[in-house]
């Protein structure tokens, strides 16, 4: 297969960056997205060029690291698949494929595709967790009874690797997706009941300091995460946050 | 007091404002309906409108305070989501995962606010007129002959048919998103959203009717 790469291209933070034109020939249906990219920096290398950077982990689309706006979708046009799990079968000869970082002020661009997603951290750590006494005496979770939908339910939301492709796609760059997943895994156990006040409160809190977008219900996030995760989890924390800001 | 500065706050401020107005929206179709079927009933129920103390001085206000108040939040939000992304993406395809009136809320709502614009220039300002500044006697039979005047023009007619189109496509996406901000997400919400989509046709579609049908039945 023979494509066009248009790629985003910047130096660093500070600098402004531009989509560069690269050919590239000889990709294969079954190499992987990032594979390809490898190609392609092979020969940049061997030309003595800067090679394109990009993140990338496991590509085993479970550890959220690859994020790249492929023709205009987070992860590419694929579903239910991580930039590193979209194959080139996807594309046809000759196509131009435009290759952007995932845009938001919250995620500002590092260097040429690799942005800083470090606003999920400070959201996750501001209650994305349970506190659990580890002295000994700790219970074993298996011991607390836990209805099978909320535990499927909790399951399904943990399922989110913060990749951002919620950002990403939403035209608000909004990261309610995200928060409402972290927010619900906990939220709909019993372990997480004890700090779930405190928990959407602050995580809400610490996602509009980031400066993401507000939610406007255009479903964009649900249908592009490669986890889909379900917009019910929005709806949860929104009861969650209400019902946590009224009892103050 | 964090809650008011919350995006969700925010949201779920828009949603009530907006489900208020949808309700609104119901009760002035069921009176403009009724210029079609019965002037005389139109009449009298234009004029207990014109004339309840309730309705002028406290629902009317709220009235009034509701759609600025949607109108103002929506621009807020609008200014804070442009925001979140200062940097645009040279290539995004927003059809693809998404309705284009959930997308563009903001220009099917700018457009209904001329509209609205319009409709206080016609019957609003001259109602106003009418009864507190020139203090006209009561006539209980002048609201449908005014009304069919209004819609001898055919670029009046045509710039209210495409309000309405518009207002369709707001309420598409209004309607239902406005349970999901107060979040209401459950097994009824299928249903529930069948509901809005319903009325997000039936209601702008039953004001072209009368538009057209007043248009095309003048008094001669």
């Amino acid at each position: 297969m023979k494509l066009t790469l248009k790629i985003w291209r910047q130096k660093n933070a500070t600098t402004k960056g531009e989509l560069k034109t690269y050919p590239i020939d000889g990709v294969e249906g079954d190499m992987s997205f990032l594979e390809m990219l490898d190609v392609l920096n092979e020969g940049l290398i061997n030309k003595g060029e800067e090679p394109v950077v990009f993140d990338h982990d496991c590509r085993e689309g479970i550890c959220g690291s690859c994020s790249l706006q492929i023709n205009g979708e987070p992860h590419g046009p694929d579903r239910l698949v991580t930039t590193c799990q979209l194959h080139m079968r996807m594309f046809n000869d000759g196509d131009t494929i435009v290759i952007e970082p995932f845009r938001a002020k919250a995620f500002p661009v590092i260097k040429d595709l690799v942005v800083d997603r470090s606003a999920f951290d400070r959201i996750q750590q501001a209650g994305g967790y349970i506190s659990v006494n580890t002295s000994g005496n700790t219970i074993d979770a298996n011991t607390i009874p836990v209805n099978k939908h909320d535990a499927d339910e909790s399951f399904n939301a943990a399922t989110c690797i913060g990749c951002g492709a919620c950002v990403a796609a939403c035209k608000n760059a909004s990261a309610m997706l995200f928060t409402s997943a972290k927010v619900s895994q906990f939220a709909l156990l019993p372990q997480g009941r004890i700090e779930a006040t405190e928990r959407v409160l602050n995580m809400v809190a610490q996602m509009d300091k980031e400066g993401f977008g507000n939610c406007s219900n255009t479903g964009a996030c649900e249908i592009e995460c490669p986890k889909g995760i379900s917009l019910e989890n929005i709806a949860r924390m929104n009861r969650e946050y209400l019902s946590a800001s009224l009892k103050g | 007091m964090a809650i008011l500065s919350s995006s969700i706050a925010r949201k779920v401020a828009m949603a009530l404002s907006g489900l208020f107005l949808v309700f609104f929206l119901a009760q002035h179709f069921t009176i403009n309906i009724t210029s079609v079927i019965d002037p005389d009933t139109f009449n009298s129920w234009s004029h207990f409108m014109g004339h309840n103390i309730l309705v002028q001085f406290i629902l009317q206000p709220v009235l009034i305070f509701g759609v600025v108040f949607h109108f103002i939040m929506g621009i807020v939000l609008e200014i804070r989501n442009n925001n979140a992304r200062q940097i645009s993406y040279k290539s995004f395809k927003g059809n693809k995962n998404s309705t284009w009136a959930s997308r563009n809320m903001i220009i099917s709502g700018a457009v209904i606010l001329a509209f609205l614009g319009l409709h206080f220039y016609d019957f609003w300002f001259p109602e106003i007129v009418h009864k507190y500044i020139e203090s006209n006697p009561l006539d209980a039979t002048r609201y449908y002959p005014e009304l069919v005047h209004k819609f001898e023009s055919p670029v009046r007619t045509g710039l209210y048919c495409l309000a309405f189109v518009l207002l369709a496509l707001h309420l598409w996406h209004g309607f239902s998103s406005s349970f999901q901000s107060m979040g209401w997400n459950n097994k009824y919400s299928k249903g529930l959203r069948a509901f809005t989509q319903f009325y997000a046709i039936f209601i702008p579609l039953g004001f072209i009717f009368i538009a057209l049908y007043l248009h095309f039945n003048q008094i001669h």
